[in-house]
């Protein structure tokens, strides 16, 4: 992909990522949240993961998305009104989210490797039948306890949702 | 062309801009957002060393399906969060983090 694409992708994610986190309305915040998600899955894509980027897409922008907007409504949340915030909560949180930018940034540049470009694929990439090989050879068991995981969340879902917990 | 501190450098900032929203908003549903946000971005750095390290010429599809076990592993957790936010409205009739406090030392 080219570098332009690249950073058009990347700042679509980061401002509508941003965007989430500051707009007071949450119905706003969660179609934010989408468009940061195919921004997202975009950049999978160009990393030759088409697979991922795909899945992405299929759970993020469509399962997800459609819990959250669901419960948005079903509570019947309106934008919330200014309330007095806590000077000291927002300088913490600033101060926290900065330090780890800055840390961010000065472990990137010490990174020996970090400013090598990716190296170029040698072999056809055949994503879906590669990610499918690995899955359910060497990571047979894990995929199972992760289906009865799923399992157990619906369950609890269901459990949760019960008008009375007894 | 990009290089690797490209990518990992956007997927910090996506992740700087979850754990601000964590920290910053005090609606419960915004905060569960910001925690995908948070999730995302590391599925992304992985992604991208996936790629940087080639093994026999293909990406290395270990960390794929890693990144495909944190993306389901995610959306039951959105199902389970989601829940337990509801029956909190029910018992409670608000979202915001600073009413509920009754185990507030």
């Amino acid at each position: 992909m080219s570098p332009l694409l690249f950073w058009f992708f990347a700042a679509l994610m980061l401002i509508f990522g941003g965007a989430v986190v500051l707009n007071r309305n949450p119905v706003a915040s969660a179609l934010s949240l989408v468009v940061s998600f195919v921004g997202l899955a975009a950049l999978f894509l160009s990393l030759d993961a088409f697979f991922i980027g795909v899945v992405q897409i299929l759970v993020y922008a469509g399962a997800v998305m459609v819990l959250f907007l669901f419960i948005i409504m079903l509570l019947d949340l309106k934008a919330e009104n200014r309330r007095k915030m806590n000077g000291v909560a927002i300088a913490g949180g600033a101060t926290v989210t900065l330090a780890f930018v800055a840390e961010l940034v000065a472990v990137l540049n010490k990174l020996p490797f970090g400013k090598r470009t990716f190296p170029p694929l040698t072999a056809h990439v055949d994503d879906v039948k590669k990610v499918g090989e690995t899955l359910f050879s060497n990571f047979n068991l894990p995929f199972q306890v992760v289906g009865v995981l799923v399992l157990v969340a619906t369950i609890g879902v269901v459990v949760l949702s019960k008008r009375e917990l007894k | 062309m990009t290089t690797l501190n490209d990518y990992l450098l956007v997927s910090g900032l996506l992740f700087a801009t979850g754990f601000a929203g964590v920290l910053l908003r005090r609606n419960i549903i915004i905060i569960f957002m910001c925690l995908e946000l948070m999730l995302n971005a590391a599925n992304l750095s992985l992604v991208a060393f996936s790629r940087f390290r080639l093994v026999n010429g293909l990406p290395n599809y270990n960390a794929q399906v890693l990144v495909f076990f944190i993306i389901t592993v995610a959306a039951a957790e959105v199902a389970v969060g989601l829940a337990i936010i509801v029956a909190l409205y029910r018992a409670r009739q608000t979202t915001h983090v600073e009413d509920i406090n009754s185990l507030k030392f």
